[in-house]
């Protein structure tokens, strides 16, 4: 499974990030999970705002802190 | 396309029907000077109406959206209610009192009327939403 969120680098986005790891890890889930901070990268997800999140390649939430319980909804 | 980090807090999502008469290109233009002035963010209804899955996600996530549509045949409604996203705060220029041409040399006193009504009617839904 591939995971990517997606934002610069603000706190909203680190948490994200730290959300997305916890929720695979409690999971037991194999995950490669990437961070994507280059805007033009970011841009051609076709998101209106970071952080979002990208699951195999589907755009599951974007502008918001996923919950854990919903990043685990997405992968499992 | 992102900006700037969490560039959705506090801002508007702005959907145009940018379609092919006056009233169109002035739900066009005023996206665009709304934009610039700081007050929302104007965003792709094409790539929505295209399917684009990242598109519609952010439709659907966004806390604050206007969708403007030019006249009463209101495809801009129509390409949300396909994609499954809800509509939030609506214009139609027409109902302002706009008559539809395919006269493109936009007047100024139109946009700034377009402009104003975007901007009570996106305060009138947050007012309703307080409440």
């Amino acid at each position: 499974m591939e995971i990517k969120v997606l934002g610069p680098g603000c706190p909203k986005c680190q948490q994200t990030e730290k959300v997305v790891k916890e929720a695979v890890s409690e999971a037991g889930i194999q995950a490669n999970i990437e961070k994507i901070t280059n805007i033009l990268d970011i841009g051609s997800y076709g998101v209106f705002g970071t952080p979002a999140v990208v699951v195999d390649g589907e755009v599951k939430s974007v502008g918001k802190v996923p919950t854990k319980d919903e990043v685990k909804g997405w992968i499992s | 396309m992102t900006e700037s980090c969490c560039a959705t807090s506090g801002n508007i999502m702005i959907l145009a029907c940018s379609g092919g008469s006056n009233v169109g290109q002035l739900s066009n233009q005023a996206a665009v000077e709304l934009t610039q002035e700081g007050f929302g963010k104007i965003f792709c209804l094409a790539g929505i109406g295209g399917k684009l899955q990242g598109f519609i996600q952010s439709a659907k996530d966004v806390p604050q959206m206007v969708v403007i549509d030019g006249c009463e045949l209101g495809c801009a409604k129509a390409t949300l209610e396909q994609a499954g996203v809800p509509l939030k705060t609506y214009v139609v220029l027409t109902d302002l009192g706009i008559k539809k041409n395919k006269d493109f040399n936009l007047k100024r006193e139109e946009i700034e009327q377009v402009k104003e009504a975007i901007k009570q009617s996106c305060m009138g839904d947050q007012q309703k939403a307080a409440v």
